[in-house]
């Protein structure tokens, strides 16, 4: 574990991988040190933001030292099942950079068990992540001006949903009507940190 | 609106704030919030309200709002001429503004962001428990327009003891900010952070409430590959591929790829927020306390 400083502002702890990012913000978000407004899960990086006027850095570090991570509960989380139409304008490159047949890439992507590792880009993405690693591919040479709403895309480990209308550089398999984000919805996100998701193939 | 305010004017943005929306960054939900948040804070103490009460903050002036019913307001933040019905009125001071009577903030002389607190605070509709606009995430009330409605609440508690707080001159050409390094430093050649601490850096006229963009020395990193994307904080210099930093302000995305230098302490991310384009930013290294 590596504690690097943003100021009198943050604390940004590095970690091996995404299992203990996720088992140290577990642990933090059952008992957030004093000074701490919130926790910003990321790949291999857990961001304590800090208020500043409030937050002693030394002291948060140590707390955060002496946390015992939290082993996540892999079975007993939501599960969100989002129907899909893959028809995505980069099914065919996606078949080709993963060596499968498009129906090969579907497949792998509705029998793969997916899981929020955490949010970031835009209220209501997540960062999708599943045990097979047939999928992965990398970002589009050139992004997207405008990808719509719903589209589901692949990159690099990671499989997401757009939740509105953005620029982006995933690679898109296809889209769903099924929304992401609804501001006037408790809680206004389907896909949060630890939430399960199955894709569902529909015509 | 039974009390309140309708804006007549907006100047370039005009937008309600308070103190944003934390905690939810887990679904990709910034903190958002006034740019400069002390003075925020300082309006709302004047005008006797829980410091994080929203306001208006105005973008270089040029708001104007008829008050509705008699409200009690206070001007921070940039300095500009204030008027009540063309009536000079002072920055940082309690001023009544009679019902049907006209606010207006003029062109600043010095700073970027003016804050108005009325008395009982505006309560136009929260979203995720803040009224604040974040304009990149798209979330909160829509920036002010002419005929926005701004509907204050009840007032609670008594005024404050005094009707005027003595606040600092703004600098006009250069603006010294306090850094610490990190948390990604190593990522750049050793004379970046020289370069840093030691060249200045101009205001683009591109900047906004997501960040200033700074125009300066080319900061070179020594490490190539992708860095996964990690959460990031108001006061970020972040480093894209054009080498010159950018330093975040309220909006800033809720995490970002690209390494971040150093990072401006919290009180120096106000005054940042009030630099305007054309400025010159020096930036100085605070070390962390040793441990």
């Amino acid at each position: 574990m590596r504690v690097l400083p943003c100021a009198d502002l943050g604390l940004l702890v590095e970690l091996d991988d995404l299992d203990a990012v996720r088992a140290l913000h577990a642990a933090l978000a059952a008992n957030l040190p004093p000074g701490v407004t919130d926790l910003v899960p990321a790949a291999r990086t857990l961001l304590l933001r800090l208020d500043p006027r409030t937050a002693n850095p030394a002291e948060i570090e140590q707390f955060v030292r002496a946390t015992r991570p939290v082993a996540v509960g892999e079975q007993n989380s939501e599960l969100v099942r989002i129907p899909v139409v893959y028809d995505g304008e980069d099914l065919d490159d996606v078949a080709k950079l993963t060596g499968l047949t498009r129906q090969e890439v579907i497949i792998e992507h509705t029998e793969t068990e997916w899981r929020v590792a955490f949010g970031g880009f835009a209220p209501g993405f997540g960062y999708l992540t599943g045990d097979s690693t047939k999928l992965e591919v990398p970002r589009r040479k050139e992004s997207r001006t405008k990808v719509p709403v719903g589209a589901v895309a692949l990159a690099g480990a990671f499989t997401g949903v757009y939740p509105r209308e953005s620029p982006g550089g995933w690679q898109l398999i296809g889209r769903t009507d099924l929304p992401m984000w609804q501001v006037d919805r408790d809680p206004p996100a389907l896909l949060r940190p630890g939430v399960r998701v199955r894709f569902e193939e529909v015509r | 609106m039974k009390n309140g305010m309708q804006v007549l004017e907006t100047g370039p943005l005009s937008t309600v704030q308070d103190l944003g929306r934390p905690g939810h960054a887990g679904i990709g939900v910034g903190l958002s919030g006034a740019a400069d948040r002390g003075s925020l804070r300082l309006a709302n103490r004047l005008v006797g309200n829980d410091e994080g009460a929203a306001c208006v903050e105005v973008t270089f002036g040029g708001f104007a709002a008829r008050a509705v019913t008699d409200l009690v307001v206070a001007v921070t933040g940039a300095t500009c001429p204030v008027t009540v019905d063309g009536r000079c009125g002072a920055m940082n001071s309690l001023l009544r503004v009679p019902a049907g009577a006209v606010l207006r903030l003029g062109l600043p002389a010095t700073g970027l962001r003016s804050y108005v607190a009325v008395r009982g605070g505006v309560i136009v509709e929260p979203v995720l428990g803040s009224r604040s606009t974040d304009l990149l995430a798209g979330l909160g009330p829509e920036p002010l327009s002419t005929g926005s409605d701004l509907p204050v609440g009840l007032p609670h508690g008594d005024l404050p003891p005094i009707d005027f707080a003595p606040v600092a001159c703004q600098p006009v050409e250069e603006l010294r900010l306090t850094v610490v390094p990190g948390p990604r430093q190593d990522w750049f050649a050793p004379d970046a952070l020289t370069a840093l601490l030691s060249q200045p850096y101009t205001v683009l006229s591109e900047s906004n409430r997501i960040g200033i963009r700074l125009d300066g020395p080319v900061l070179t990193r020594s490490r190539e590959e992708e860095l996964p994307s990690e959460g990031t904080v108001a006061g970020a210099l972040q480093v894209p591929p054009s080498s010159r930093p950018t330093l975040f302000l309220a909006d800033h995305p809720v995490t970002g790829g690209y390494p971040v230098i150093a990072v401006v302490v919290a009180e120096d991310v106000d005054k940042a927020a009030q630099a305007r384009p054309g400025m010159t930013l020096r930036f100085t290294a605070r070390e962390r306390v040793a441990e």
